[in-house]
C-alpha cells in the first residue's frame, strides 16, 4: 500500500498534516502524538516581528464548531528560526511554515528569511479574517492574490502554498489568480467569518466581535470548495475544514484534495491526526486502493 | 519524547448536587491522581458532538492512594456542557485529559501564615491546597448562595465566610470578610472571579504580601498550543516573546505581580 503523496516535488509519507494555528509548532502536541507519524506539520503563522494578537476572549464554542479571533499571536521569524525549526527537525516529518504579514513587504521579508532554513514548504496566509491589516485583505481580491503570489515567488526558495479564504463569492476566481501568480499548491479553506452574541452579558462573545468559524459545522462548505477548485485549476490541493475523522479526510480526497489538514479536531482529540492517518490505511485496504494517489478527485 | 499523555475514558464513582447548581463528582483515574498537584485542572469532554471543546475544571481533591479525583463544578445554564456532566451517574464514563496547568507552589508557604481565598467556583481548588499546605492556615471563602464544602474546610484551618446576602458569615465579598475579621497573612493563595482577584492583587501588593492567584479564561486546546487563553503579563512570555502568558500552560497560577488583571 502506498500512502505517499507528492506536493510540488515534496514527498509526504502520508496525506495528513496539521492546520495552521491549531498545533503551534508541534511542541505541545508532541506529548500526545508521535509527530513522526504525520505527513507534515504546518506551523502557526509566523510574521517578520512578534505579534501580540487580539484581546480576550479569543474563542467561543458554536454548534458543532467554534469561533476564534486569536489575531495571529506569534514570536516573529527570528525566535521561530532559532527555536521552532530545530525542534521540528528532530522528527521525520515535513515542515511547512505558515507565513503571515501586514503588507507584501512583510510577507516577503519572512519568505526571504526562511529561504535557507531547512523547511520544506511555505504556506502563505492571505485569508486570516481576524487581523485588521494583511490577511484576508489580500485574499478576497483576485488581482491582489495574483500580485502577492508573484511577489512571494520572487523570494521563495521552497514551493509556495497559497491558503485561500472561503469568504468570497466564487473561490475559483482567487484559486485561478493564485495559479496565474505562480503558486505551487493551494490550501483551503481558512475559517468562515462569523459572529456570536452572548445574550446574558448582552455583548459579543469575542472581544474582536467577529471570528473565524471552524470545526465539523463548516465541513460541507469546505468539501464543496475543494471540489470546485479542483475542477478549476491544475494545482494540487490541501483540503481542510472540519476534518475530525478518517471518513472526513477521505471525503476531501475523493473531492480532489491531494492532502488534508486537521485543525479544530486537535482541540478535542489531541490524537486526531494519527488516528486519521491510520483510518485512511484501513479504508484503502477495505476498498482495495493500492495507491492513495488513485483516490484523488475520483468523484467528479 | 512522547509520554503516555492522552485523553482517557474514566469511570464516575459518584455524583452529588451540593448547593444550587453546584455538583461534586468523584472520578476513578490512577494516572491523573498520581500526578496531580493542587491548583491543576482537567479538561472534561461532553458526549455531545455539538459541544466540541473541553471544559476546563479545577481539581477539588486528589486521593493519590485510591487513584481518585474530585471535581466540584457549576452548571452554567440549561443546555450547557456542564449541565450534561451533572446528569451523569456513578458507573458512567467520562472523557478527561490531565492533569493540566502548573498548580500552586507549596514550598514557598513553609513556616509562614497562609491565607487561602476562594470565591464562587474558585472555592473548590482551595480544598486540596488546604489539605496539602503545612502550617497555619486562614481560609476565606466567598459564596453567592449555599456554603458548599464548608465542613471540609473547617477541618483544615480557621474558616471565615462571606455571603452576598449575609445569610452566613460577613455580608459582602471576601475582602469584606478579611476587613471585618482583621485577618492577616504572610502569603496568599486565591482563586475566583476577575474582580475578586483584582482586589486581592491590589491588597497583597499594598501590604507587600506574596500572592499567588489562579486565573480563568475561555480555552480551546488546554495544552498551550492555540493561544486562546492568554493573560497580560509584566514580563515577556516564553512562548511568543510578547506580554501574553498562557493561562492553561504557564498558569493557571501566577504570582500576582506577574500579571495584569
Amino acid at each position: 500500500m502506498n500512502t505517499t503523496v507528492n506536493l510540488a516535488g515534496v514527498e509526504l509519507k502520508n496525506p495528513v498534516m496539521t492546520a495552521s494555528g491549531t498545533f503551534g509548532s508541534g511542541e505541545e502536541y508532541s506529548e500526545f502524538v508521535d509527530l513522526n507519524r504525520l505527513g507534515a506539520v504546518v506551523t502557526k503563522g509566523v510574521a517578520n516581528v512578534p505579534w501580540t494578537g487580539n484581546p480576550t476572549p479569543r474563542i467561543a464554542e458554536t454548534y458543532g464548531g467554534m469561533m476564534n479571533a486569536i489575531g495571529l499571536q506569534n514570536p516573529g521569524m527570528e525566535v521561530f528560526c532559532r527555536r521552532d525549526i530545530p525542534f521540528l527537525k528532530q522528527f521525520d516529518t515535513r515542515i511547512i511554515v505558515n507565513v503571515c504579514g501586514k503588507s507584501t513587504e512583510d510577507y516577503c521579508e519572512v519568505v526571504e528569511r526562511l529561504a535557507d532554513e531547512p523547511v520544506d514548504m511555505l504556506e502563505i496566509n492571505i485569508s486570516c479574517p481576524n487581523v485588521k491589516e494583511g490577511g484576508i485583505a489580500f485574499g478576497q481580491n483576485p488581482k491582489a492574490v495574483e500580485a502577492i503570489t508573484k511577489e512571494i515567488k520572487r523570494y521563495a526558495k521552497q514551493p509556495v502554498i497559497m491558503k485561500l479564504s472561503p469568504n468570497v463569492t466564487d473561490i475559483t476566481e482567487t484559486a485561478r489568480a493564485a495559479e496565474a501568480g505562480g503558486a505551487d499548491v493551494l490550501s483551503l479553506i481558512n475559517t468562515l467569518t462569523g459572529m456570536k452574541i452572548d445574550i446574558h452579558r448582552q455583548t459579543f462573545a469575542l472581544a474582536n466581535k467577529t471570528g473565524g468559524v471552524s470545526g465539523p459545522a463548516v465541513k460541507p462548505i469546505a468539501v464543496r470548495m475543494v471540489y470546485q477548485v479542483g475542477q478549476a485549476v491544475k494545482l494540487p490541493i490541501i483540503g481542510m475544514g472540519g476534518i475530525s475523522s478518517y471518513e472526513d479526510a477521505i471525503e476531501f480526497i475523493l473531492a480532489g484534495a491531494t492532502a488534508v489538514s486537521v485543525g479544530t479536531a486537535n482541540f478535542y482529540n489531541p490524537a486526531a491526526t494519527v488516528e486519521i492517518a491510520d483510518g485512511i490505511e484501513r479504508y484503502m485496504e477495505k476498498y482495495h486502493f493500492e495507491n492513495i494517489r488513485d483516490m484523488v478527485g475520483i468523484v467528479n | 519524547m512522547m509520554s503516555n499523555k492522552g485523553k482517557e475514558s474514566a469511570v464516575i464513582l459518584s455524583q452529588e448536587c451540593i448547593a444550587p447548581d453546584i455538583y461534586s463528582m468523584w472520578i476513578q483515574t490512577e494516572k491523573i491522581a498520581a500526578e496531580a498537584v493542587p491548583g491543576q485542572f482537567i479538561s472534561m469532554y461532553t458526549k455531545d458532538g455539538s459541544k466540541l471543546l473541553p471544559r476546563p475544571i479545577s481539581l477539588c481533591e486528589v486521593e493519590c492512594q485510591k487513584g481518585q479525583i474530585r471535581v466540584v463544578y457549576r452548571v452554567t445554564g440549561a443546555g450547557t456542557g456542564t449541565e450534561q456532566f451533572s446528569r451523569m451517574k456513578a458507573g458512567d464514563t467520562i472523557d478527561i485529559l490531565g492533569p493540566l496547568g502548573n498548580g500552586f507552589p507549596l514550598d514557598t508557604a513553609k513556616g509562614s501564615r497562609a491565607m487561602l481565598i476562594g470565591g464562587g467556583i474558585g472555592v473548590p481548588p482551595m480544598l486540596e491546597l488546604a489539605k496539602q499546605l503545612d502550617g497555619e492556615k486562614t481560609l476565606v471563602m466567598g459564596y453567592r448562595d449555599g456554603q458548599f464544602l464548608k465542613e471540609e474546610f473547617e477541618q483544615q484551618g480557621s474558616l471565615f465566610i462571606a455571603t452576598e446576602d449575609g445569610s452566613a458569615g460577613t455580608r459582602g465579598n471576601v475582602m469584606d470578610a478579611i476587613a471585618a475579621n482583621e485577618l492577616s497573612a504572610d502569603i496568599i493563595y486565591a482563586c475566583g472571579p476577575s474582580p475578586m482577584l483584582r482586589a486581592i492583587k491590589e491588597y497583597a501588593e499594598e501590604k507587600k504580601i506574596v500572592c499567588y492567584i489562579s486565573m480563568e479564561e475561555k480555552m480551546a486546546c488546554g495544552i498551550g498550543a492555540c493561544l486562546a487563553c492568554v493573560c497580560q503579563s509584566k514580563e515577556v512570555d516564553g512562548h511568543s516573546h510578547v506580554h501574553n502568558k498562557r493561562i492553561c500552560k504557564d498558569g493557571p497560577v501566577f504570582l500576582s505581580t506577574e500579571v495584569e488583571i
